[in-house]
């Protein structure tokens, strides 16, 4: 079958995972983009990293060229933030990210617009992270279908949960799209096993009660919470909320199977003078970690 | 097509197990938030069911808060206006100047209950904020409160007596600097400190228990207001009105009288300065004109939200910082959806004008808030009938809007 275009081939292949799910029993580990890198780090030895960005900051076209100089420096997924008005979940930085966006007039249209484009130009996994009112209001049929087609991976709703998320997750997975939940320090064991079961790529656990932002250390008690984590489920576990320095990547090594940064990448961008400058500066962080990432998981195999 | 609209008989059994009013409502929070908000529900359940803690708030309600409050028959107000019967429910009496401070002493009992040393709060107009001050400093509690620097400037006698009382009034800069932007700082300190503090939350607003347990500590208005007006005049009311904000007065007000399929209900929203989105605060009164609400999830709940095509929650405004606030109550958008309880909205102008009258003629200077309920009575009472009863919940007094208020003179 003649593919010429990267887009329809992309579809085509959004298509194939879907119409898997419908014939297969739920829960089905189908084959995306994300669980494909998830493999691929497990076989090399590598603790990934997960990047955060949010969308229209500072502008749609900026995102576009970011996004692409992420997954050059070594990205393993790249969420997408989704601004909203109202970001309860959110410390400082990512909520005046979340302004500054909404001024510069980014919707979710917009959004999904730089996922089509990147995907264009790169394999990159890609999630949507949004709160779940703008997808509410776009519909979570159309959402769902633009989200696909336009070639995203996955999608987080920070204030979704598992029981409010029932024909959400059949809407989403019907179009093969990865759902990532969010685990807490505050979960009990029976909850993160609904959150697991509910949840495909990845399993995204909040380091810390409280909101974004970076933070000097992590809570002495994040490897427990980890390995309470890792009974629960045989998900990849992407750690974040506070990670900004390689410092914290190494001692999540062995731990966890990603990190992901956010804030410090949003005030990277913040500071910066230019798009430019902006690439360059997000790069340099993405590498630092990535680094820190692949020698804490090697770590890891020397020390099972 | 004359089926009755009502249905007295769904009405007082909500929200059902998963926090639903109907539709409406529900728990859409952070993960981290799932667990104390279940623990919550669980301790104000044991709480219910225990008859040493009922007693334990209705002497406090009594001794402390001023309850029973009185339902006074406004006699010049309604000579005046030459319709209905008026009566007031005297809310404004109550000690720190309305009715927040029911929902404040139950919810401080229950802080209390769980061990919970520190509590924080939103507020708008500062009533809330207040009452909630009051409580900790009554119960011994570390006390915390948001407020948007909007409304400070516009409430400050109210931030001063905060202070007094010993709590940290924070002012919040983001957004449009009111009521939503309080409630979200007050949502990340929550989820950052959820271990030791319990959110006095102080409307029938957020996720769930939040909008049930606030209402059941409000719903004392109604009880008595149905007692008082039985042994005043006999009979039940024709009309109960009061304003609408997040809803904690007016739900207060009307569940004592749900069943009664007799009594209308009516809500008052802002009708701030236009029609336009962001010109005002009118959530459920849309079919009069005013634009940008439809249900969406706005902190916590599922419910009727001012906001843009894209999901985005609108700014909104109104004179009155208590009901400038963008969502409704969950149950009061399933009682509009069951047109059990009708919905308008009064602008700013008449609001003012309502609290100048109510001055005047009953020597009661009410709040701002208040006064938009009263607006709605002083526009239907010329086409209502002499002998029909009309309750207007009296939920604030006006001091702290003083500055306001003097605008006038």
């Amino acid at each position: 079958m003649p593919m010429n275009s990267n887009a329809a081939s992309l579809t085509s292949g959004n298509l194939a995972t879907s119409a898997a799910s419908d014939s297969g029993a739920a829960p089905v580990a189908r084959s995306t983009r994300i669980t494909r890198r998830f493999e691929e780090l497990r076989r090399t030895g590598q603790m990934g990293l997960v990047a955060f960005i949010t969308a229209g900051d500072p502008t749609l076209a900026a995102t576009e060229s970011l996004v692409l100089a992420l997954a050059e420096a070594g990205a393993d997924v790249v969420e997408l933030g989704v601004p909203f008005s109202d970001p309860v979940a959110d410390g400082p930085a990512i909520q005046r990210s979340s302004e500054r966006a909404l001024r510069a007039g980014t919707t979710l249209a917009g959004v999904l617009g730089v996922v089509e484009r990147v995907r264009q130009q790169s394999e990159v996994p890609l999630v949507l992270f949004s709160y779940y009112n703008p997808v509410l209001q776009m519909g979570l049929e159309r959402f769902a279908d633009r989200a696909a087609t336009a070639g995203a991976d996955g999608v987080l709703i920070t204030d979704l949960t598992p029981e409010e998320s029932a024909d959400y997750r059949r809407i989403v997975t019907a179009r093969g799209l990865d759902t990532i939940f969010l685990a807490a320090p505050t979960s009990p064991d029976e909850r993160l096993a609904r959150i697991a079961g509910c949840s495909s790529g990845f399993l995204y656990l909040i380091s810390r009660t409280g909101v974004t932002g970076t933070k000097k250390s992590l809570p002495e008690d994040l490897p427990g919470l980890v390995r309470r984590v890792r009974r629960m489920t045989s998900l990849p576990i992407a750690v974040g909320f506070g990670i900004s320095e390689p410092g914290h990547v190494s001692l999540l090594g062995g731990l966890a199977d990603a990190a992901v940064v956010g804030s410090a990448l949003v005030e990277e961008i913040a500071r910066s003078t230019s798009v430019a400058a902006a690439q360059v500066a997000v790069a340099a962080r993405v590498r630092a970690l990535k680094q820190a990432g692949v020698q804490g998981m090697s770590r890891r195999e020397s020390h099972p | 097509m004359s089926t009755p609209k009502a249905t007295p008989e769904a009405a007082p059994t909500w929200p059902d197990v998963r926090g639903r009013f109907g539709a409406y409502g529900g728990r859409y929070v952070p993960e981290t938030l799932v667990t104390p908000l279940e623990e919550l529900e669980h301790a104000y359940a044991e709480a219910q069911a225990d008859a040493g803690f009922h007693r334990e708030l209705d002497f406090l309600l009594r001794t402390f808060a001023g309850r029973p409050t009185p339902l006074q028959f406004a006699e010049r107000l309604t000579a005046h206006l030459g319709g209905p019967q008026i009566y007031l429910k005297r809310e404004d009496l109550l000690h720190t100047g309305s009715h927040k401070i029911n929902n404040c002493l139950g919810q401080g009992l229950l802080a209390a209950r769980m061990g919970k040393r520190r509590v924080i709060a939103e507020t708008g107009a500062g009533q809330h904020g207040v009452a909630t001050a009051t409580v900790a400093a009554r119960f011994g509690l570390e006390c915390v409160v948001y407020m948007g620097t909007a409304d400070m400037e516009r409430q400050r006698l109210n931030v001063y007596r905060m202070r007094l009382l010993g709590a940290e009034v924070v002012g919040v800069e983001s957004g449009s600097r009111t009521l939503k932007d309080a409630i979200n700082e007050a949502m990340r300190d929550w989820v950052t400190n959820v271990r030791t503090t319990h959110y006095l939350l102080g409307s029938v607003l957020g996720a769930h228990p939040y909008p049930q347990m606030v209402r059941d500590f409000h719903k004392v208005i109604g009880a008595e207001a149905r007692a008082q007006i039985l042994a005043d005049s006999g009979r039940l009311p024709d009309l109960l009105v009061a304003c609408v904000g997040g809803g904690s007065n007016a739900i207060g007000l009307f569940h004592a009288f749900l069943e009664d399929a007799g009594v209308k209900m009516l809500g008052v929203e802002a009708g701030g300065s236009g029609h336009k989105l962001g010109e005002h605060a009118a959530r459920l009164a849309a079919s009069t004109g005013f634009a940008g609400a439809r249900p969406g999830v706005l902190q916590g709940t599922y419910t009727y939200v001012l906001q843009t095509d894209d999901g985005q929650i609108s700014t909104t405004h109104s004179i009155s910082a208590g009901l400038d606030y963008p969502a409704v109550g969950p149950e009061h958008a399933l009682l509009a959806e069951q047109k059990r309880a009708e919905y308008t909205a009064v602008s700013d102008d008449a609001a003012l004008d309502a609290a100048h009258t109510l001055a005047r003629l009953e020597g009661i200077i009410p709040a701002l808030e208040s006064a938009h309920g009263l607006a709605e009575v002083i526009a239907r009472a010329p086409k209502m009938r002499r002998d029909e009863i009309v309750i207007l919940n009296l939920s604030g007094r006006g001091d702290k809007d003083m500055d306001i208020l003097a605008r006038l003179l």
